[in-house]
């Protein structure tokens, strides 16, 4: 069996995964994306898996498509780094399979995009279609707000930023959950705690355990399925109404999560991989 | 150990450093990558940019 851990910097997520390829002796070969040239005419060299741990969204959609052109398996495929990496493609599936998420709009320039933050009512929240890491989320409190930050997306952004993804502010309770998926099984799920109003840990929330409930379980479950499936996280918000899915994330982080919930997540996700690389998904 | 590319400080690779990893100086705080392990080699780390995440 010959693994590619296709990756560029390496975090504490990747050490652990190569540790655990090493302890099962598994031969992997790590390529850097910052590397690599892609021709069209060459097909790169077979991996019966490649497991993708890329830092950039963009070289990591890009290879993905072309491996997965050339044949190549991939965790996770491009159709699912397509949907994840981009919020405004993970709504729509989301919503698509009517999996609960925030009322969300879009629209395409400042005059409509007020119209439908004043619809909103404020707090609410803007954020970029691609980022991570609550990088460039915007929490609008006011109409003077408003106008300024759709000025400053409108001239400082590319056209990207001229998207406007609209969101309801949930109040979270210093809290939102993240879930971990692999495959069909919801293998563990941390809260991540904050007294700001974003709380990735990237950002300095704090994590610990969650109990995986019949209902988490299944509205992760549902929401991994609707974008494609694989190894993925979700960020769910707790409401009174019920769990809403805020987002998933393809090349998922684990490092503070692996000891407050007592699952080596390293290891399920090289299982997975292995299951995928003897073609056990196959249809 | 390897000296810091800025302020020359000492700075320990642990055994199971890899190639691409992010240390930190611990004398003036800046961020680098190993580019390589066999002969130790440090660079600036990248910056953030705007795909990067999970």
């Amino acid at each position: 069996m010959k693994i590619c851990a296709l990756c560029s910097i390496i975090r504490k997520e990747e050490k652990l995964l190569f540790a655990e390829l090493k302890k099962r002796g598994i031969d992997y070969e790590k390529v850097d994306v910052r590397e690599i040239i892609l021709d069209y005419d060459n097909k790169m060299e077979h991996y019966d898996a490649v497991l993708e741990r890329c830092i950039n969204h963009s070289r990591a959609l890009y290879t993905l498509k072309l491996m997965n052109d050339w044949g190549i398996k991939t965790i996770n495929s491009y159709e699912v780094a397509n949907t994840c990496g981009n919020k405004l493609l993970t709504t729509a599936a989301l919503s698509k399979h009517n999996v609960p998420i925030p009322k969300t709009k879009i629209a395409y320039t400042p005059e409509s995009a007020l119209k439908a933050i004043e619809e909103f009512g404020y707090p609410v929240v803007l954020k970029p279609a691609v980022g991570s890491w609550g990088r460039l989320l915007g929490k609008i409190n006011d109409r003077d707000a408003a106008e300024t930050v759709l000025e400053h997306k409108t001239t400082l952004g590319s056209y990207h930023h001229s998207v406007f993804y609209i969101q309801e502010y949930i109040p979270k309770n210093g809290r939102d959950i993240r879930s971990f998926v692999v495959g069909d099984k919801t293998i563990a799920a941390i809260y991540r705690s904050s007294p700001h109003w974003i709380t990735n840990t990237a950002r300095g929330g704090i994590t610990s355990n969650c109990p995986i409930t019949d209902e988490l379980n299944d509205i992760s479950i549902r929401g991994a399925k609707a974008v494609g499936g694989g190894v993925v996280a979700l960020d769910i918000f707790e409401t009174p109404d019920g769990y809403l899915v805020n987002e998933v994330n393809y090349t998922m982080e684990f490092r503070n999560s692996i000891k407050v919930t007592g699952v080596d997540i390293p290891a399920k996700i090289i299982d997975y991989v292995i299951e995928v690389a003897e073609g056990k998904f196959e249809k | 150990m390897a000296a810091c590319i800025v302020c020359e400080g000492n700075i320990d690779i642990p055994e199971d450093t890899e190639e691409g990893e992010i240390i930190e100086c611990p004398e003036c705080g800046i961020e680098l990558e190993v580019v390589s392990i066999d002969p130790i080699e440090l660079a600036p780390a990248p910056k953030e940019e705007e795909d990067w995440g999970e």
